[in-house]
């Protein structure tokens, strides 16, 4: 029998900080949808708080908040309270952000507990045996859904794949008892926390993404890329070529092995469109690609496509935006 | 120093891939199945380390299909000094969890100082397998690796996250999964693949894993429900710029509401 009011566990990342990830949200909707959000806070003490209290705005009926203290060890605490808190609520799911961290804690949980780890998962709902996992694979090209054959679903969330979001609830926060298990862990030797200069959207879950490839030609040329991005609120992304190339940072990989992003609208310029950048925008709702060879596969997707030097188009596609706009 | 690398062959990704709408598994003849890139750049670290320090030895482990081999061969001829491959029919269409307990009872089997994988596959991108074998091997995971710097007794490196950067240390044994900002693999030489073809390729079925596998028989297991294709993208429009491109694009985003 399925209960949708029965518990969904979300573990809420937490930066050293102190800051609720932007991944929460969207978890935290995401459970909302298939039963009642309970969340877990893992954070040092000074600073967890203020987290829950964030995680109840965000839509946790139920927050529980265990100690993360500064210098222990780097997953140990978070995989032991998770641990701990699953026994406590006896969750139908456990929901757990795609991210660097959470995809260790997920893997290290379903071995610990024996359930069952649904994997980079776009959305999730339910049946009348339980919690579904969506899934996008290959690139987007195939749907799958997947299932647990007993017990709790545990899920990896892909970042920014969610929409939902949950109603606010009055805050109720518990302090959780963790027994410490004891597992080797690995030991940080050094934190430098990401200093992010720029108030543009982030890449993953935009709904508007301008990208620039190898066509851009330098790092200093990119910066017509971003002028694009800014006059359209747009986040900022770049084919590996022109990461490869050095114009911009690694993390503005859109593709098979960087971000995938399924935006509103996605402008590839200057973009040839290799299958492995495809693979990583291509459930985009409307495409864009501007590049001056018409042979270029990007166009075999796009919905508008200009074969044209990026260097005169570009330009008058911003200046043509601002008259618009004003 | 004993290196295990896990490494995976996966349908290229610069190739069409399947998935058989039947049975949810690959559709093995659509494409090409190669060592996923990310694993030859884990076969690089190891070999890297190898080559400066004598007594090191590099184990390339591959669970897979009767294909496998072939890929395995190629970690072999980069420089590896053996390969194992786990073959049992058992394991088609095995999941996440039945996946790293047959590696962890592998690498059990085996032994290990250290183990190295890639951070994530270009097929199942759940970047979870490195983490599930070192809880099942209770040895610490450095995963998501920039840099790594490997030392008799421990190993260091790099870890960007979506917060920031840190610098983790792992006691050995461990488990590290590294990210493809480490270099290139090599490419086989001449040389290299002629000897490969007189390199230990051993073959290891679930019975052979049986006394170290650790499962339980209880796991619940992720499974499968449902699968389709998603529909090809409707052709759009594509103009040849004649001096007004960006002005009709701009009319193009603004009549569906883009702008």
């Amino acid at each position: 029998m399925t209960d949708s009011s029965a518990p969904i566990l979300v573990l809420v990342e937490v930066s050293p900080a102190g800051t609720v990830l932007p991944s929460a949200a969207g978890l935290l909707g995401a459970a909302a949808g298939i039963g009642t959000p309970v969340a877990l806070v893992v954070a040092p003490a000074a600073v967890s708080a203020a987290a829950a209290e964030r995680a109840a705005e965000l839509g946790a009926a139920r927050v529980l908040v265990a100690d993360r203290p500064a210098g222990s060890p780097l997953l140990a605490p978070v995989v032991d309270a998770l641990a701990a808190a699953a026994a406590s609520v006896s969750p139908d799911a456990v929901l757990i952000s795609s991210s660097s961290e959470g995809r260790d804690i997920a893997a290290r949980f379903a071995v610990r507990s024996g359930a069952a780890l649904a994997v980079d998962v776009v959305s999730v709902s339910r049946d009348e045996e339980g919690p579904v996992a969506h899934h996008s694979v290959y690139g987007g090209a195939y749907l799958v859904d997947s299932a647990a054959t007993s017990g709790t679903l545990v899920a990896t969330v892909r970042q920014g794949a969610i929409e939902a979001r949950a109603a606010a609830q009055t805050p109720s926060i518990e302090q959780l008892d963790v027994t410490p298990s004891g597992k080797r862990d690995v030991e940080v030797v050094d934190y430098q926390a990401t200093v992010t200069a720029s108030d543009r959207p982030e890449l993953r879950g935009a709904k508007t993404v301008v990208s620039g490839g190898r066509g851009v030609g330098s790092a200093e040329n990119f910066a017509l890329v971003e002028q694009l991005a800014d006059a359209l609120g747009a986040a900022v992304g770049a084919s590996r070529a022109a990461v490869d190339a050095g114009y911009v940072p690694a993390s503005y990989q859109v593709g098979q092995t960087g971000v995938t992003v399924s935006p509103r609208l996605y402008i590839a310029v200057g973009i040839s469109g290799a299958i492995q950048h495809r693979a990583g925008m291509q459930t985009a709702k409307t495409i864009v690609a501007i590049n001056k060879d018409a042979d270029a596969p990007i166009f075999e997707i796009a919905d508008f496509g200009v074969v044209g030097d990026l260097f005169t188009v570009v330009p008058q596609l911003i200046d043509a935006i601002s008259a618009k706009k004003d | 120093m004993k290196i295990v690398v896990l490494v995976k062959e996966v349908p290229d990704t610069w190739g069409d891939r399947r998935l058989n709408l039947e049975t949810g598994l690959l559709e093995r003849g659509a494409g090409e199945l190669v060592l996923d890139e990310i694993g030859e750049r884990a076969i690089e670290v190891a070999l890297t380390y190898a080559e400066a320090n004598s007594g090191s030895e590099v184990v390339v482990l591959a669970m897979g299909p009767a294909s496998v081999p072939t890929n395995l061969r190629k970690g072999l001829a980069m420089g590896a000094d053996r390969a194992i491959h786990i073959l049992d029919d058992a394991l088609i269409g095995a999941d996440t969890t039945l996946t790293a307990t047959t590696l962890a009872a592998a690498l059990s089997h085996e032994g290990f100082d250290l183990v190295i994988a890639g951070n994530v596959s270009t097929d199942g991108g759940g970047a979870v397998i490195p983490s599930m074998v070192a809880e099942l091997l209770d040895v610490p995971a450095a995963t998501g690796l920039s840099t790594v710097a490997i030392t008799a007794t421990d190993v260091t490196g790099r870890r960007d996250t979506e917060v920031g950067s840190y610098t983790v240390k792992a006691a050995l044994p461990a488990v590290v999964s590294i990210t493809e900002a480490l270099p290139d693999a090599r490419f086989p030489s001449f040389k290299g693949i002629m000897a490969a073809k007189k390199k230990p390729l051993d073959t290891l079925t679930l019975a052979d894993l049986a006394a170290t596998s650790g499962a339980s028989g209880e796991d619940a297991h992720s499974i499968v429900i449902s699968l389709a294709e998603r529909p090809a993208r409707a052709a759009g429009v594509t103009i040849v710029d004649e001096g007004d491109a960006g002005t009709q694009l701009a009319e193009f985003l603004a009549k569906n509401q883009l702008i």
